[in-house]
């Protein structure tokens, strides 16, 4: 049996009302909020938030392939799925790779996913779509878009949602496109979309699904259909013969917002949370053509219920309003505002000579920990800090201890795109201390012994070069 | 371990008034400094057999001293310590003459910082031991999580602690008001530091010392020959320099409430001097002020103030210039200004004054020891210098 054996999901904490975009353009209140993610995320840092989350329970050196899915990876030339499976630290001998250049691209990496474990090239492969795309300014997209990822793993054993069956077919249509000289998605006009691109193609597919699945429509509990229009959901699930009111999910429009290629990835997990064994769901993903797909619900989808898992269902629940519409485009850099008067960014301009030399230790925050006292310390010590011990250490990660702070502050003076920089000191559970930048905080809440979760983020970007590391941030 | 108590004096000192020296480039503050020392002491350039250079950001070795200087084709040695880098050139020079390798040595400290263009201190990227993944805070930061954990150890509210501080910073403002050469020399108010903004929450902008252009420079020689240069020389008691391991980030014994570095060259310091009571014995000292939060520990560190007892002698009065212990009387970093590579030279610049009875409107009574406290790096990983004088020999 082939199919999804664990999920996750990320939703950035902060939250934009659709009404303070229409507030700040002069433009009429459009219902709900969307997702914003922070100045310092991106596809990739939700990528790993996303993939964390799923791999809770799961043992990693299980895992033996990695495809990452986004129309905004942070580099057009280099992969995304290493670098996230570097700082995962799963298996070097793992299949890694990027999809990308449509909405399908989250379904599409699924669906190799499921072929490449189904042929027996690979065991389990951690799928992972992530989006944080950019609406023009003051347009439709901007309003409806959101930020946020998921993850699924794939494999053949423990399986919570065996895939029964995919279906695709393919469309060229100029309906929603981004060129490579392009920062702002764009797209044709409505009713042509509509008309001839949601209306007919996805009819088509979902009926060649149905009948190389050999199901009908009553066959199932649920049916995932995403479409970029919170408006046709509804419309399209009825005419494909679903109960809108029992068959359908509600698809996270209203809040987080369209988080294209992430979207169906991101609602199945919605979905999973809520399964029982026996359920049947259809995913269907829209996107230059159109991804089906049958999953049946098994035994142990109780099993993958793992406690700490935050799922869509919690991330949804844990946010903070984004007071105002400057604030976004701040964080997006699409307003040019008064540099600060400090040494200027090029300063740290890093060198992948000495980037690549520390991956390990930071892009897994691998410290030591002493074999003779028993102290950890990050960064790595050759000599105990403790008792001085040389060289007789193991390493130690730091990445799954719980930590506290222990004293803080917030830096007005550090250029930054949003000052101030909260700095924060760490204690570790088990010992070990660290230095590190808390980020998604209201510096008003920040105290001495508040419990943080370590969060991977972009520290800046210089020089071609988008340098990541690890935050805090208050516990979500 | 011989030590050096009472085997080096300083006969000469110059210090140029430090503040926003638009009009002046580093050649200039170096020879005012320098020639300033000269005569002081009643000496010219060619009495000095070996030179000591401290700066951070002048520039590599010590031509850029020496060009300007022109000593000749003696020893000039350049050297960096952070900011207790006038220490360490000070050091040099004692050291040198204590060894009795030289008879006569300089030791000149300037820095040029109003030239960056940009507020707070430069920074830098050393080639090796760069990370590039790392927190980013600037030197108010590392110093707001000190006051951040004093409070916190101590059970004040940030309302309460502020309060604290901010009479530190009134203080310093006073005794720079009264000093002609201070970057600043302003009297300000408890209300002013209070409605300050925040530089690096929770210090405020009068929390933060000022970044200044200076140059502080001394000569230096034998105990047993300065009498012949001049009737008051100033003799070492003591000359330490405590380095930490960066401990404090590395181990959570550490609690971002005092300095350890400060500790411990104390200790020592007063251990050579022969000093039992600095509380008592001490008439003067001038200590790193960088931030409002660093003297509070001092005044505990240094043990003028019992552990944790700060509080109750800021609210005395202790270190306030009519009181028992008057500290920073020039103004400190806070208001004299902090030129780095020059500060620790200052530092005993007016300790050197106030030691001779010099020190004008500034003078204390009956002085006979001062200390220089001068810190480099941050709470957790600093490097710091004490430096104990006095007026007579034994």
């Amino acid at each position: 049996m082939v199919g999804i054996t664990s999920y996750g999901a990320y939703i950035p904490l902060y939250r934009l009302n659709r009404a303070e975009i229409g507030r700040a353009w002069e433009m009429p209140a459009a219902p709900g909020e969307r997702a914003v993610a922070n100045y310092d995320e991106d596809s990739l840092t939700m990528a790993v938030e996303a993939a964390r989350d799923c791999l809770k329970g799961i043992k990693l050196d299980s895992v033996d392939g990695l495809f990452f899915a986004s129309t905004t990876s942070p580099y057009k030339d280099k992969q995304t799925a290493a670098t996230i499976a570097m700082v995962l630290g799963i298996n070097r001998e793992s299949v890694t790779m990027d999809f990308s250049g449509s909405l399908r691209c989250g379904t599409n990496a699924l669906r190799a996913a499921v072929d490449a474990v189904r042929s027996g090239s690979a065991n389990n492969i951690l799928v992972i779509a992530s989006e944080m795309r950019l609406g023009y300014p003051a347009g439709a997209n901007e309003i409806s878009f959101g930020d946020g990822a998921a993850a699924v793993l794939v494999g053949n054993e423990a399986v919570i949602a065996e895939v029964e069956g995919s279906y695709s077919i393919y469309e060229e249509l100029q309906d929603f496109w981004r060129s490579d000289k392009d920062l702002f998605v764009r797209s044709a006009e409505d009713r042509f979309i509509v008309d001839e691109g949601y209306n007919k193609v996805i009819p088509a597919a979902v009926s060649g699904a149905l009948k190389k699945f050999n199901l009908t429509s009553k066959d199932f509990s649920t049916c995932v259909l995403y479409v970029p229009s919170q408006r046709q959901v509804g419309t399209l699930v009825k005419k494909l013969g679903f109960d809108p009111k029992t068959q359908s999910k509600d698809m996270l429009f209203s809040n987080a917002g369209d988080v294209g290629s992430a979207m169906p990835m991101m609602s199945l997990v919605q979905t999973l949370e809520e399964a029982t064994a026996g359920n049947r769901i259809i995913l269907v993903a829209y996107g230059n053509g159109c991804d089906v797909f049958s999953l049946k619900i098994a035994d142990d989808i109780e099993k993958a219920k793992v406690k700490d898992r935050m799922g869509i269902s919690r991330f949804i629940a844990s946010k903070k309003m984004l007071g105002n519409y400057n604030r976004y485009l701040r964080w997006r850099e699409l307003v040019t505002v008064q540099p600060p008067a400090r040494p200027p960014i090029e300063f740290r301009l890093p060198g992948p000579q000495a980037l690549w030399k520390e991956n390990e230790k930071e892009l897994r925050l691998r410290g030591t920990k002493c074999k003779n006292c028993g102290t950890p310390q990050y960064p790595p010590q050759r000599v105990c800090v403790n008792c001085r011990a040389k060289d007789n250490f193991e390493y130690y990660s730091f990445l799954d201890k719980k930590a506290k702070v222990f004293s803080f502050c917030h830096d007005h003076l550090m250029a930054t795109i949003d000052p101030p920089v909260t700095v924060a000191v760490l204690d570790f559970e088990g010992g070990g201390r660290m230095l590190v930048d808390m980020t998604d905080r209201d510096p008003a809440e920040c105290k001495v012994g508040m419990p943080v979760d370590l969060t991977f983020r972009k520290l800046y970007y210089v020089g071609g070069i988008y340098n990541y590391w690890w935050k805090c941030r208050p516990a979500r | 371990m011989e030590g050096i108590k009472d085997k080096v004096a300083i006969i000469g000192m110059g210090c140029i008034k430090f503040g926003e020296n638009w009009e002046q480039t580093i050649d200039d503050m170096i020879i005012d400094a320098v020639y300033e020392a000269y005569d002081d002491a009643g000496i010219g350039p060619d009495d000095i057999q070996a030179a000591w250079w401290g700066s951070v950001w002048a520039g590599e070795t010590a031509q850029i001293a020496a060009t300007p200087l022109k000593l000749g084709y003696i020893p000039f040695t350049h050297v960096e310590n952070a900011c207790a880098t006038g220490s360490e050139a000070l050091r040099g020079a004692c050291y040198a003459v204590a060894s009795g390798v030289v008879d006569i040595a300089l030791a000149v400290g300037a820095e040029k910082l109003k030239d960056t263009g940009f507020m707070g201190l430069p920074q830098v990227r050393p080639i090796a031991t760069w990370s590039y993944r790392v927190s980013s805070d600037t030197p108010p930061a590392e110093f707001a999580m000190m006051a951040t954990g004093y409070f916190a150890k101590h059970g004040l509210s940030v309302e309460e602690g502020k309060k604290l501080l901010a009479q530190i910073a009134v203080k310093n403002h006073h005794n720079g008001s009264l000093n002609p050469k201070a970057h600043f020399q302003r009297e300000i108010t408890l209300e002013m530091v209070m409605n300050a903004p925040i530089v690096a929450y929770p210090l405020g902008l009068f929390d933060c010392c000022g970044v200044s252009d200076g140059a502080a420079a001394a000569i230096v020689t034998r105990a047993d020959m300065a009498k012949k240069f001049r009737s008051d020389p100033i003799y070492i008691k003591a000359m330490t320099i405590c380095q930490g391991p960066r401990e404090g980030f590395l181990s959570q014994n550490y609690d971002f409430a005092h300095v350890e570095e400060t500790k411990r060259a104390a200790v020592a310091a007063y251990k050579e001097a022969g000093i039992r009571n600095p509380r008592e014995e001490m008439s003067c000292a001038e200590v790193h002020d960088c931030f409002t939060i660093t003297e509070l520990t001092i005044y505990e560190d240094m043990q003028f103030s019992n552990p944790g007892q700060a509080r109750d002698d800021i609210q005395a009065g202790t270190f306030t210039l009519n009181g028992k212990l008057p500290i920073n009387t020039d103004g400190g970093l806070k208001c004299f200004g902090h030129p780095v590579g020059a500060s620790g030279l200052r530092m005993m610049y007016e300790v050197y004054k106030q030691l001779q009875g010099k020190a004008d409107k500034r003078q204390v009574k009956n002085p006979r020891l001062g200390l220089t406290h001068n810190q480099g790096g941050a709470p957790g990983t600093a490097t710091v210098s004490v430096v104990i004088a006095g007026n007579d020999l034994g």
